[in-house]
């Protein structure tokens, strides 16, 4: 499975999808199709090593959600993308699919406010239960002051 | 004394017990709490809470320059800070299309190797005192561990003036060139080195009880690794052969000739024959670098002089680096100014963990520390 | 002396003799243990660090006693207690000397094994009264593996008796006038190596150490005790740890028998035991421990039936041979 039959067998099924690269394959999606993808990727790209799964805040234009996943045997490297779109934070769990994805969702979710429909048990992976905002998106500032000070 | 400190024995459904090993503990390898849901000594559930030790470093990350987070960076995995620092650096060299010079690129294969060495010194010694406690056999072999790890940190030293987070690596190449007389004490070190991890085999592998508590714990089939994306070490024991020196061919890797390990029955016993021949095959690679050292400057961008020269063009990249645990990534995306727009830190360590919940189950709570032990947490990358 | 005074003047000095060594024994551990890891063990303490037992002695004395607040108090205060006495009256049985013991009863090492095994109420009372769960897992554990290595322990301890032909411990030692039992040809070899097999487990001590392991459970069931009765219970482990040196010194090693005056004979028994003890020591800083049923499993599997067929085979010999061996 090389980048370039690897990019053909995408065109075929995935006619919106954007494709770029070859190391990595850089596919953006429709957030619609991104479980859809997921299962191909796995099963007919064979792409089964799950690298990480996170999340980018584009401002106005939305959060994007980033996943690597690789196939090992053929050495094939691939990104997925989807953007979320302005004010839009749900996305489907890649979790059924690859058991990876359970803790770098729950990252995501902390971290960005993404609620990842399908995930067995979306809560706080780094920070406490109670925390209050969504860190890394940028209207949340460096110096915003938290009291976690109990 | 409030109400909360309270221990509270209970008992749900048929006698189990739900058992904290906590924060702070003797094998933990930094600040990692297991709840273990035990009935008699089998453990039934595993729910992992990590973030004790997260320092923010993807929000921090976009407050500094590129020529301010690489000494940051060797921060999140602490045991092994070289190889850290590399996957950052190489990330910014990738999308701002920055050469490196071809002796630079030697030294960092030196020490990135080197620091493979002193990490599994130190994985070893802590899996041994975790399986043999502080005060008995496994306290041992850490001692001595130590002593040879030391003799790499006096190396680093002297090459860098740190012994453990280290800033040797800088966008455009290294910060620092060979002092007189290092090779020379690198060649000896090593040679030492070779000898005693040789003593160390035959130590424990002619050992009953250490074979009895490694064989058949804690075993990760091949699917599951490539599932939960579990890299390095651990992978590699389980069957998968994936070395991203050989895949990636990164840093002038391919000019050295080394064998990849690669096990098949992916339990604690097949991951340290892995490491036991990385161990080898590491020193190995410093002898190749050693003899074919190039002359030539040490980076491409020395002694920045200010801000407006650490600018990385629009871009992303995704690099990643073998580190001693696995693969250490950095997805970076730059947009034009002297710091990322947005960086995430890909730990090997974290996607080893993930993996925990999945094979522990059904196993007595001493080999919960051995299979951690063979994981080789560093919580650094865990948490960030 | 006279008669009546002789019953408490005895176990006086033993009591304090045997406390004396067992702290030394502690600093001589140390520095045998400090030396294999190629380091050099308490040093600053006096000259070589020989005051160090004392230090620690008048520190531990001087530590806060913290009792937990959940925990059971009567259970809980008198368990260093219920656990050091049975460690201390194992040496009552011991002759140091031809006629110089405590009490050389005629069922001498009968006492000894069933004493000892008794210390297992108070580590379990311990484990239990601290109300916490570690303490309470190595509780579980330490009466598992002490009762499964308790019956090794007491068949291989058999041997001897069986070539003897009596239970008190002065004729065991007396007997091996001529051979010690460790140079008896086969029997007294395996006897010997099943004895410290299943003594090391008995005592807790690795690779047998499951139930205080420091990586896994945290001191185990000494986890919540602090100052004096933490000294107490250390007390009890060395003492116990020293009385079956002295018991395998006295069983296979001849006891006070070697050369020169008779009065040397109790310095050559504290050399054999402090042999026995080293030994014991040694395995300590080599292994890493094993699982708690790979332990179980070696006692019931292996020791249990390797020491049945030892006793069977001694008698078998000793009654081929004529009643009484030595």
């Amino acid at each position: 499975m090389t980048p370039e039959q690897a990019n053909t067998l995408i065109g075929e099924r995935f006619t919106t999808a954007q494709i770029e690269g070859k190391t990595p394959l850089v596919v953006t999606l429709p957030v619609e199709q991104w479980l859809a993808f997921a299962q191909f990727a796995k099963d007919d790209l064979r792409c089964r090593f799950f690298s990480f799964l996170t999340a980018v805040d584009w401002k106005d234009l939305g959060l994007e959600v980033v996943v690597k996943i690789d196939n090992v045997d053929d050495n094939l490297s691939m990104l997925m993308k989807t953007r979320l779109g302005p004010s839009v934070s749900v996305c489907p769990s890649l979790t059924p699919l690859y058991r990876g994805a359970n803790w770098m969702e729950r990252e995501a979710f902390e971290m960005f406010g993404i609620q990842f429909e399908g995930h067995p048990d979306l809560r706080h992976l780094l920070l406490t239960d109670d925390w209050e905002g969504y860190p890394l998106l940028k209207s949340y500032a460096v110096d915003t002051p938290h009291p976690p000070y109990r | 004394m409030s109400p909360a400190a309270r221990v509270e024995l209970d008992y749900t459904g048929s006698e189990r017990l739900t058992m904290n090993m906590g924060p702070q503990h003797p094998s933990a390898h930094g600040v990692f709490r297991a709840v273990l849901t035990l009935e008699g000594e089998t453990v039934i559930n595993v729910d992992a809470v990590i973030g004790y030790l997260h320092r923010c470093h993807e929000k921090l990350a976009e407050t500094l320059t590129y020529a301010q987070y690489p000494s940051i960076a060797s921060k999140t995995d602490y045991v092994a800070a070289m190889t850290s620092e590399f996957a950052y650096v190489r990330a910014a060299e990738t999308i701002g299309k920055i050469d490196v010079p071809k002796r630079a690129q030697y030294l960092r294969v030196m020490v990135a190797e080197l620091q493979r060495v002193a990490s599994h010194l130190l994985w070893l010694g802590t899996w041994c005192m975790d399986m043999g406690g502080a005060l008995g056999g496994g306290a041992t072999i850490f001692l001595y561990t130590i002593r040879e790890r030391e003799l790499i940190l006096d190396l680093f030293e002297a090459l860098v003036g740190a012994r453990l987070l280290y800033g040797f690596f800088q966008v455009g190449g290294v910060r620092y060139d060979l002092p007189a007389g290092w090779a020379a004490t690198c060649r000896e070190t090593v040679d030492l080195l070779e000898q005693r991890i040789g003593e160390y085999e035959r130590m424990l592998e002619d050992n009953p009880f250490f074979m009895a508590r490694a064989e058949g714990v804690g075993v990760i089939s091949r699917d599951l690794a490539e599932d939960v994306g579990i890299s390095g070490p651990l992978l590699r024991g389980s069957g998968v052969a994936y070395d991203l020196r050989r895949a990636d061919q990164y840093s002038a890797y391919e000019d050295f000739d080394f064998r990849v390990p690669v096990e098949s029955s992916g339990d604690c016993f097949a991951r340290y024959q892995v490491r036991m021949v990385e161990f080898r095959e590491s020193l190995k690679i410093v002898r190749q670098v050693l003899d074919k050292l190039p002359e030539g400057p040490v980076s491409s961008r020395p002694g920045l002089k200010s801000v407006a020269q650490t600018r990385i063009p629009k871009g992303e990249a995704y690099v990643r680096v073998e580190g001693p645990r696995g693969e250490v990534g950095c997805y970076l995306i730059a947009d034009g100014s002297a710091k990322p727009y947005r960086m995430k830190w890909r730990g090997a360590s974290f996607s080893n963990l993930a993996v925990l919940p999945h094979i522990i189950p059904g196993h007595k709570v001493s080999d919960v520390v051995a299979i951690m032990g063979s994981v080789d947490p560093v919580f650094g990358e865990v948490d960030r | 002396m006279p008669e009546w005074l002789l019953p408490i003047v005895a176990p006086f000095v033993v009591l304090n003799v045997v406390v004396g060594i067992v702290t030394y024994v502690t600093l001589l551990e140390r520095k045998f243990a400090a030396r294999m890891q190629s380091r050099i063990g308490p040093y600053r303490v006096g000259p070589h660090g020989l005051l160090q037992p004392i230090a620690d002695a008048i520190k531990l004395m001087m530590k806060e006693d913290i009792v937990p607040d959940a925990a059971d108090r009567p259970v809980y205060n008198l368990a260093p207690i219920v656990f050091l006495v049975p460690c201390m009256l194992i040496f009552a049985t011991i002759p140091f000397a031809p006629g110089l013991g405590v009490a050389d009863l005629n069922i001498g090492i009968l006492f000894f094994l069933a004493i000892s095994a008794m210390e297992i109420v108070g580590l379990f009372m311990a484990g239990w009264g601290s109300n916490n769960k570690y303490a309470l897992l190595s509780a579980m554990r330490a009466v598992n593996q002490i009762i499964s290595y308790d019956l090794p322990f007491i068949f291989s301890a058999l041997t001897p008796v069986l070539l003897t032909g009596s239970l008190r411990l002065s004729d065991i030692a007396a007997a091996q006038d001529g051979l010690w039992f460790i140079f008896y040809p086969v029997l007294g070899q395996l006897a010997f190596i099943l004895f410290i097999i299943s003594t090391v487990a008995a005592e807790n001590r690795a690779p047998f150490d499951i139930l205080e392991a420091e990586s896994e459970l945290v001191a185990g069931f000494r986890v919540e005790y602090s100052g004096m009765k933490f000294a107490l219970i250390q007390l009890g482990e060395y003492a116990h740890i020293l009385g079956t040196s002295f018991l395998g010194a006295l069983l296979f090693l001849g006891a006070w028998s070697g050369p020169g005056p008779e009065w040397l004979g109790p310095a050559w028994f504290l050399l054999k035991a402090m042999f026995i003890f080293l030994l014991v020591t040694w395995v300590r800083w080599s292994f890493v421990r094993i699982r708690v049923d790979q332990i179980l499993a070696l006692s019931w599997k292996a020791l249990l039936p390797m020491t049945l067929l030892l006793l069977i085979a001694t008698a078998f010999v000793v009654v081929w041979s004529g009643n009484g061996i030595a």
